[in-house]
């Protein structure tokens, strides 16, 4: 998967957990949860779906590395 | 004959707008069926009949507007002690029977289990995501297109906020509407071809098969002011909370590091859908402090406390579109944390879709509001009349926390307290923040 397609998959996911936010205005380094307003039960089914999708484990831990679109292709693209 | 009639969805609803029938003239209903929808400023809310019987008339059309109270219906009851309903000015407990089973009419029912479907796993198109007659037959034939994303979301309704919004203005069927967004999910911009193509006179989709109710008029259309109605709505309760309710406050901040460490040990192990989210945990310790102190789990009327026989947490729900909605979690203080969890996540995604039950309205006994995942660290919050009190928890974050002489970083949460001074004083709201604390102190036994 290219970091293009994790992208993708990433904004997909997105979409579905804020399908009203502008994601096309979303900055590669922007705060996810503050820009799209995610509580914690948004970010948790984020993780989910990222999970379920890439089959990338991602623990509590690595809850970081999520916060901004940029970090999470990084993260997602980097062999578990 | 029992008189089926308009519920009181909440303290502040005095009527309300028959959207949809589910059930026609000579169907046997089931105390607890989902028979009707009826649309509030909150949501559009399935109600039950509180009846077994079998439906003899449907007294008012779709799209009317009607009192609380007023019949709708009358019922052929199979048993004598079946008796009309009476608006329900306290909550019952009479509900956590029906409340876990998936919204779906009889007719629904019945055919799928002539057709041998799994309600469970079919994605419902029907106004507010319920699952429609068309579904089930979709979901009995092996070419039936897949069910969007995830098995782990299955009642998520695919379609966005704004989406319904305009469908409703529009009076357009939503199960009509092919939906272009991940997973099918109906996007704004697929309502609007959707009515482009309806004026141009073609259909906008395939056909679909007739559903057993009546597609909503466009006349009754009252979803498309709802975010307005709703602040109206969160106004004039707010408005009386203030004006009645000599609210007192407290706060008390938490150590969570036993709580944090033990979610972390525990979450290590699990998949992501079972996870715990502190959030969880705090409701579930709010809910049992309640049994210790129950003068504040109750309503105030008449110038005395009733207290409430159970503990309906009634959640504080933000929506994306603005406004909020705070729907009960059923009996929280006897749910695991993985029950509670479950519910939480169900109940957030339905509330945001605009497609509660009845129950979940009506009767939560107090309400707890976790504004602290908005980013703030502490809050006083507006208790919901008639109840007499409301928690609020801050954000989970990082302190300076001195322990047995030494300064040591702990994640903390600040809880608040505002109760109602005609029912309880200082010293039992007191004792209500120290019980939780202490709850939270052992969560191996939450």
């Amino acid at each position: 998967m290219t970091p293009d397609d994790t992208e993708r998959l990433i904004r997909t996911a997105l979409h579905e957990i804020a399908p009203d936010a502008d994601l096309a205005a979303l900055a590669p380094d922007a705060d996810l949860r503050e820009t799209l307003n995610l509580d914690s039960l948004d970010f948790l089914q984020l993780v989910e779906l990222l999970s379920a999708r890439t089959g990338h484990r991602i623990d509590e831990d690595d809850y970081p590395r999520l916060a901004t679109l940029r970090q999470a292709v990084a993260f997602l693209s980097t062999p578990a | 004959m029992a008189e089926f009639r308009m519920p009181a969805l909440g303290a502040d609803m005095d009527s309300g707008v028959l959207l949809e029938w589910l059930v026609h003239p000579g169907d046997h209903v089931r105390h607890g069926d989902i028979v009707a929808v009826v649309d509030t400023s909150k949501a559009a809310i399935e109600v039950e009949c509180f009846d077994t019987g079998v439906v003899d008339q449907l007294l008012v059309q779709p799209g009317t507007r009607v009192p609380v109270g007023e019949p709708l219906a009358l019922i052929t009851s199979d048993t004598p002690e079946a008796a009309a309903i009476a608006v329900p000015a306290a909550p019952a407990a009479q509900t956590a029977a029906t409340e876990a089973s998936p919204v779906t009419s009889p007719l629904v029912r019945h055919q799928a289990d002539v057709e041998h479907v799994d309600l469970a796993h079919v994605h419902g198109t029907g106004p507010g995501g319920r699952v429609t007659r068309a579904d089930v037959e979709a979901a009995s034939h092996p070419a039936a297109p897949p069910p969007p994303t995830g098995d782990h979301e299955p009642r998520r309704v695919r379609a966005s906020p704004l989406a319904r919004r305009l469908a409703t203005e529009l009076g357009l069927d939503l199960a009509t509407v092919v939906g272009t967004g991940s997973g099918g999910a109906i996007a704004a911009e697929d309502v609007r071809q959707a009515a482009a193509a309806r004026v141009a006179g073609v259909p906008a989709t395939e056909p679909v098969a007739p559903t057993p109710v009546p597609a909503r008029p466009a006349a009754a259309a009252t979803g498309g002011d709802r975010t307005a109605a709703m602040r109206q709505t969160i106004a004039a309760l707010m408005a009386r909370s203030k004006r009645e309710i000599p609210h007192y406050y407290l706060t008390e901040t938490i150590d969570l590091a036993a709580l944090v460490d033990h979610l972390r040990a525990r979450n290590c192990d699990l998949p992501v859908p079972e996870r715990l989210i502190p959030a969880a945990a705090l409701l579930k310790a709010a809910a049992r402090g309640l049994t210790a102190v129950p003068d504040l789990n109750g309503f105030y009327a008449d110038d005395q406390l009733t207290r409430a026989d159970a503990v309906h947490l009634g959640i504080a729900i933000s929506l994306r579109g603005g406004g909020l909605v705070a729907p009960a979690i059923h009996h929280a203080d006897q749910l695991t944390l993985a029950e509670l969890m479950a519910r939480l996540k169900d109940l957030v995604a339905r509330t945001r879709a605009g497609r509660l039950h009845r129950a979940e309205l009506a009767d939560p006994t107090i309400t707890v509001s976790n504004l602290g995942d908005q980013g703030v660290e502490s809050f006083l919050g507006v208790i919901y009349p008639p109840q007499v009190a409301l928690v609020g928890f801050g954000r989970v974050t990082d302190r300076p926390w001195a322990v047995a002489g030494m300064l040591g970083v702990r994640p903390t949460v600040t809880m608040s307290l505002a109760a109602d001074h005609r029912v309880t004083d200082g010293a039992t709201g007191a004792r209500y923040l120290t019980t939780v604390n202490d709850l939270l102190q052992q969560p191996e036994q939450l």
